[in-house]
């Protein structure tokens, strides 16, 4: 029997929906029957629907709470992410690409000497050496590796968001709660939190919304956005960019799409001066639907775009937004 | 005066077009392109800037280090005409495909040899594996605190203020030194070397060290991922192109397919 354990998160004081990824993702690591899922919940403030969790395939639930537990203090989880793993002993490790995991999970590792596998995008055991074997994207998603732990005691792998689903919960499961109590002295946290200065983006989170109009270097100037916004609030969409954007500041980096900005899967994606590099379609390219908006023919977004208009924006999207508003 | 140790990674150009972006399937690694030079990790390339920042307010020494293989030391010598003090770079075939836990081993190495760093900065991650792994083993293998993702440093007293980028904003946390910071684009645009600094730098020759120069045992750099395939993805999309008479019509074109496509 072996233990894959892994790191859950709380925001707003809710478990947030990456734990469910995560347990879809270590569902397809379980080799033997009795392979045993626990889930870790590291909070300062651990949510009732915690319960839940076993409806989802969770076996085992370990609870720490500790006000210490914030999501800014990445020391704090560090020493209590290492107790919890001394408890469990297990022999796959889970984290999730998030702001928090990211600085967690490769930490964890280095501390136990072992390897980290980054970003993975696909999970699943070999057969031959009965060890872990990923997927991830690399080259900012130019290229796409398969990687297989070596004879290592502990693989700990690092999931990207939104690419594994939750599954459909079953009713009134029950499982095992071990609620773990750790000290954690203040002294041991190097890096003090101090403040939090939040910029959600105007309307609806880029994040979660349906629709997402985004523009590229080609839009030009930072007022040309007048009309994505525009054409956002028609189709109740949120308006989101490419790095080049945020880089020359006509947006905020709240607004950036792609490997190192925001992942996105909406229903339907429109872009706009878009040239479509990897690294912006690794936050995208998932989106159900792509409409690109580029005046050279041989734009990288072709590739990957439903539907296309090859032509100057300026004159296609006035058109196409007033086309768009008559039809609404 | 504050010793500043700025990583370094050379790495195939990201902003080459893909269709120069070749792998070789025999060797599992993507190819050089012909004609396009390396250069240094964007992001490490902020961390210089974030270094030079430093040293414009305040009394400071900027040392680069590097570990790789056929550096080009044009392109290495960048960091000096911007600005900086002197160029470590660690080279051989042998750090040609180092894991992050071993390249963190030979940083360390280095590092002893070197003395001692009050700030250590490093890009958030280097372009080619996208791992953003090795600072954080690095500052657990010294237990130096970790601060990520750094788009404003300040130093302050006997420590530092970093503002870190968050999904949502960001947020500023605090730290003694000796400190590691890693570093992201919304610090902002590493500077353009001038001809004072390009002259500088001319003049300057790096430091260059092998494997042997730092005892290292090379059984050790064996990674522990072992890489069994590496492809281009393939994208099986098929783009409709939406025409018409003119690009009013295309626009109109556009919203109609949209609408028949039941997606507006
Ligand atoms: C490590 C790393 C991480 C990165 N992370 C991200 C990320 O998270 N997100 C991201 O977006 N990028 C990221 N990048 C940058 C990425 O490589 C590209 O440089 C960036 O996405 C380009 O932005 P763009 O498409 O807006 O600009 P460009 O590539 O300059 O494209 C502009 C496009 O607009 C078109 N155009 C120009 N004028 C018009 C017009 N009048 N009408 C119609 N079309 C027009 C052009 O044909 C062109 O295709 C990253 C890069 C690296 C190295
Ligand atoms: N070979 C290397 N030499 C020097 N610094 C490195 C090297 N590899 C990684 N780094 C540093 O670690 C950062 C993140 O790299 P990585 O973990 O490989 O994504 C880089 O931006 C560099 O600052």
């Amino acid at each position: 029997m072996a233990n894959i354990l892994l790191f859950g998160e709380v925001s707003d004081k809710e478990i947030s929906s990456i734990t469910y990824e995560l347990i879809s993702a270590a569902n397809k690591l379980k080799f033997n029957e009795d392979d045993k899922i626990v889930v870790a919940l590291l909070s300062e403030v651990i949510p009732e629907s915690y319960e839940n969790l076993f409806s989802y395939g969770a076996e085992t639930v370990c609870l720490v709470k500790n006000e210490l537990l914030s999501r800014s203090n990445t020391d704090a989880f560090i020493i209590a992410s290492k107790e919890v793993f001394d408890k469990f002993n297990p022999e796959i490790v889970l984290f999730a690409k998030t702001d928090l995991g990211r600085d967690v999970a490769p930490r964890l590792a280095f501390k136990l000497g072992v390897p980290v596998a980054q970003d993975c995008i696909d999970l699943g055991i070999d057969q031959d050496t009965k060890k872990v074997m990923v997927t991830r994207p690399v080259y900012g998603g130019s290229a796409i590796a398969t990687l297989v732990f070596e004879d290592v005691e502990t693989q700990i792998v690092i999931v990207r968001p939104k690419v594994f689903e939750p599954i459909t919960p079953t009713e009134n499961s029950k499982g095992e709660v071990v609620e773990l109590n750790i000290e954690l002295d203040e002294k041991l946290i190097k890096t003090k939190f101090i403040e939090e200065v939040v910029k959600e983006s105007e309307g609806i989170p880029l994040e979660s919304a349906k629709v997402v109009v985004a523009g590229g270097r080609g839009l030009g100037d930072a007022k040309n956005f007048d009309l994505l916004r525009e054409l956002a609030e028609i189709l109740g969409g949120a308006v989101g960019a490419s790095r080049a954007v945020c880089d020359a500041g006509w947006l905020d980096h709240e607004y950036q799409v792609g490997l190192t900005g925001k992942t996105i899967t909406p229903d339907l994606y429109i872009t706009v001066g878009i040239s479509g590099a990897s690294q912006h379609m690794a936050g995208c390219s998932s989106s159900k639907n792509i409409v690109a908006i580029n005046k050279d023919p041989n734009a990288n977004i072709f590739n990957s775009a439903n539907y296309g208009v090859v032509g100057d924006w300026n004159a296609i999207l006035p058109a196409f937004l007033e086309a768009v508003r008559e039809l609404n | 005066m504050l010793n500043i140790l700025v990583c370094i990674k050379q790495v195939i150009d990201p902003e080459m077009p893909s269709s120069a972006f070749s792998i070789n399937t025999s060797s599992k690694k993507v190819e050089e392109p012909d004609g396009i030079p390396p250069v240094i990790n964007g992001f490490c390339e902020n961390a210089v800037e974030a270094a030079l920042r430093i040293k414009d307010v305040s009394d400071a020494n900027i040392t680069i280090l590097s570990i790789g293989n056929k550096f080009v030391t044009e392109v290495m010598k960048k960091p000096l005409s911007m600005g900086a003090d002197e160029l470590i770079l660690i080279e051989g075939p042998e750090f040609e495909n180092l894991d992050p836990l071993s390249t963190v081993n030979v940083l360390r190495a280095a590092i002893q040899k070197l003395g001692s760093f009050d700030l250590i900065l490093c890009g958030r991650q280097a372009s080619d594996w996208d791992n953003a792994l090795v600072p954080l083993g690095l500052s657990e293998m010294l237990d130096f605190p970790c601060i990520t993702i750094g788009q404003k440093i300040e130093i302050v007293d006997q420590g530092l203020i970093v503002q870190r980028t968050l999904s949502n904003g960001y947020e500023i946390v605090e730290s003694s030194l000796p400190a590691l910071v890693t570093v992201t684009n919304e610090l902002g645009d590493p500077r353009y070397p001038n001809l004072k600094g390009i002259m500088a730098a001319s003049r300057k020759i790096p430091t260059i060290w092998n494997s042997k120069d730092l005892d290292l045992d090379l059984e050790t750099l064996i990674p522990k991922l072992k890489l069994i395939d590496l492809k281009i993805p393939i994208t099986d999309k098929q783009c409709e192109i939406i025409e018409g008479g003119d690009d009013e019509e295309t626009g109109r074109n556009l919203a109609l397919k949209l609408r028949e496509a039941k997606l507006i």
